[in-house]
């Protein structure tokens, strides 16, 4: 069973969202380590890009520091292996823009990935209608046939899709059908960052997507606090949080002690969600 | 699916978040009833002749043809279109599509200004909200522009994130787009981005080729040796190219922006750059990129703002692979020469962004036959960049 199979046993997940190099490249693995270890089900693990058009002002402003402090493709894979060294074992997904992963060489980059331990792949600007190149990389990653037309190295390590509340009902179902490891279901129109309030809509959006949907489903954008994660808990397999994350401890004097603190919280809050 | 190809080659693509999709999708349906319906069409045409003022026309430079001793230089005066550039063309285009699509809102990304000047017009003109971003820097050097923006209802967003320019400017108004993307239309500036703008922005800009080739077919009797346009993100050019593509006889050239030279790094040459300027993926296309070895989109430099931007339009990198097209560049120096040379022989001020295409005319020329003709697109007027020419020559 892969990783990410495994972790959604316990529903719902804890997903937090933290850019590698963010405040700096050992910080930043302390902050992760410290997520993995109290209470983050999976973690996004974020790369840097110079143009990072889906994210709000947060999450743009870690990722330039992270960028100006001399964060790379290569240093990223590097941090994840590091990880794996230190003993964590649940699932880190890789979250970021594709031209960097185009520049690295997209077939040297998942292989180098897998190899590094990444679990999967969350790429913002890639819709269903581009995702091929990305795809055949994985299928290239080797792997034996066994019946399915999916070789197991890409049923292991997906490219996961995301859905918008925009997406009209007959995509929706394409997508959801089709989708590997988890559905990454965007809960607002709009950029990374916090709000107010859940979306209204979003029991009804979860319902309509599970019609079609075999893969778990997780909601991302726009949760901030651990009360939200509980409210949208409920209805949903799991809760990403990035940019309150990002505030949260980048935003502290000591970063892993606020990781700590930030993952024990929203760790309860889903607690609570599951009854 | 899609109703149009999306791709040039393997160029272009809609690389955008799924919040998108299906506004490309409703957008490339608006375009393709669009085209497809007379009245539209009528409309625009209508607009074009009584609003924007076209044909623009087509001008024998005989002074500079003269001083450069060689071939015989025509102008498509581009810079005599409403609001002083052809972007116009394209910003009326679209503002029609939004009225069909029933949008009430648009938002604009713009680099020297014109693109911002020219959506605050259509959206004046049609009665939409607009909202333009630009970049900081280019608050900065095209002033004029941004009280021409105000003056005519719109809001200027100054963009602080990144390098403060173009490049900046389009991610904020990506940003805006996908928040309010039920109501907003996304009114992009040039022949690039995701399918169906790089299609869709050809299309309402192709009038200039269309008329250019009519014009000097009629004035000459035949089709020019050389057509010559400055290429940023490259709608001047690609509209101009349009008109005589299928002509194979008919060279087409583009000049890029040569900023302090290639070999300073401070440019915005995509394609004169091999070291930096690679095929990646940027504000949803896939075309040549000026960027570094980490695909961390490059920092670009040049004098005129319209022209300094890191991608391409992915028309234009096809072309430019299938050699039926030619790209070169002019230095920050030369454009300003030539900005000079064309104000004292010719009585006209181009913009910065057009004077980067003289530039190549006035290297190109001397080395042609008497008998041999280019045609330069003109694509805008200078009097948005008098304080930066003022800074940099002084007068």
């Amino acid at each position: 069973m892969s990783r990410i199979t495994e972790a959604f046993k316990n529903k719902p997940i804890f997903m937090p969202y933290f850019p590698l190099g963010y405040p700096d490249l050992d910080t930043s693995i302390d902050v992760i380590e410290a997520l993995a270890k109290n209470g983050a089900d999976l973690i996004e693990v974020g790369l840097s890009f110079s143009d990072p058009l889906a994210d709000g002002p947060v999450i743009q402003h870690a990722t330039q520091i992270a960028l100006e402090q001399g964060i790379t493709v290569k240093k990223s894979l590097q941090a994840v292996a590091e990880l794996r060294k230190r003993g964590v074992d649940i699932p880190l997904v890789l979250m970021g823009y594709y031209n960097p992963m185009l520049a690295y060489g997209l077939e040297k980059f998942v292989h180098d990935a897998v190899e590094a331990g990444v679990d999967g792949f969350i790429v913002p600007d890639l819709p269903m209608e581009e995702a091929e190149e990305f795809t055949s990389a994985l299928g290239k990653l080797g792997g034996r046939y066994d019946g399915d037309a999916l070789s197991p190295s890409y049923r292991d390590h997906p490219l996961i899709q995301m859905l918008a509340p925009t997406t009209p009902p007959e995509r929706m179902e394409m997508i959801a059908r089709n989708a590997k490891g988890f559905i990454y279901l965007v809960s607002v129109t709009g950029v990374t960052g916090e709000r107010k309030s859940i979306s209204e809509g979003l029991g009804e959006l979860i319902a309509r997507v599970r019609e079609h949907a075999s893969a778990p489903m997780c909601v991302g954008f726009g949760i901030g606090t651990p009360e939200q994660a509980k409210e949208v808990g409920k209805m949903a397999d799991g809760v990403i949080v990035g940019t309150a994350c990002v505030k949260a401890i980048g935003g502290s004097e000591q970063p892993v002690e606020a990781a700590k603190e930030f993952a024990r919280s929203f760790r309860e809050a889903l607690r609570e969600a599951a009854g | 699916m899609t109703l149009l190809p999306t791709k040039f080659g393997k160029y272009g693509g809609q690389f955008v978040p799924e919040t998108l999709m299906p506004a490309l999708m409703e957008l490339e349906e608006a375009f393709v009833s669009a085209k497809a319906d007379v009245e539209f069409q009528r409309e625009f045409n209508k607009l074009m002749a009584s609003f924007v003022g076209r044909p623009t026309p087509l001008t024998y430079a005989k002074r500079l043809s003269e001083k450069l001793g060689g071939a015989q230089i025509y102008l498509k005066r581009e810079d005599l279109a409403h609001t002083g550039a052809h972007k116009i063309n394209n910003a009326l285009g679209q503002a029609l599509l939004v009225k069909r699509m029933g949008k009430k809102r648009v938002v604009a990304e713009t680099g020297a200004g014109q693109h911002g000047v020219a959506s605050a017009t259509a959206a004046a003109l049609l009665g939409l909200d607009c909202v333009v971003y630009m970049g900081l820097v280019d608050i900065a050097r095209q002033e004029p522009n941004v009280f021409r923006m105000k003056l005519l209802g719109a809001e200027v967003r100054p963009v602080d994130s990144g390098t403060k320019t173009l490049k900046d400017a389009i991610n904020e108004a990506i940003r805006d787009w996908v928040t309010n993307v039920r109501d907003t239309h996304y009114l992009l500036g040039s022949a690039l981005g995701p399918h169906p703008y790089p299609t869709m922005v050809r299309e309402f800009q192709s009038v200039i080729g269309r008329e250019a080739r009519e014009q000097i077919m009629m004035e000459v009797g035949r089709l020019p040796d050389t057509v010559i346009a400055c290429v940023g993100g490259g709608s001047n050019a690609i509209g101009v190219f349009s008109g005589f593509v299928d002509d194979e006889q008919v060279e087409l050239i583009g000049v890029e922006a040569g900023g302090s030279g290639i070999e300073s790094g401070k440019h915005a040459a995509r394609f004169g750059d091999p070291s930096r300027g690679r095929v990646g993926v940027i504000h949803g296309t896939r075309t040549y990129v000026l960027q570094d070895e980490d695909g961390q989109i490059a920092e670009t430099h040049s004098v005129s703002a319209g022209l300094d931007y890191a991608a391409v339009g992915p028309e234009h990198a096809l072309l430019r692979d299938t050699e039926r097209a030619f790209y070169t560049s002019a230095t920050d120096e030369e454009a300003l020469n030539a900005f000079q040379t064309l104000c004292h022989t010719e009585g006209i001020i181009p913009a910065l962004e057009s004077s980067h295409a003289v530039a190549e005319v006035i290297k190109r020329a001397p080395r042609m036959r008497k008998d041999e003709i280019i045609l330069v697109n003109l694509s805008g007027r200078g009097d948005k960049d008098l304080n930066t020419v003022i800074k940099e020559i002084g007068v």
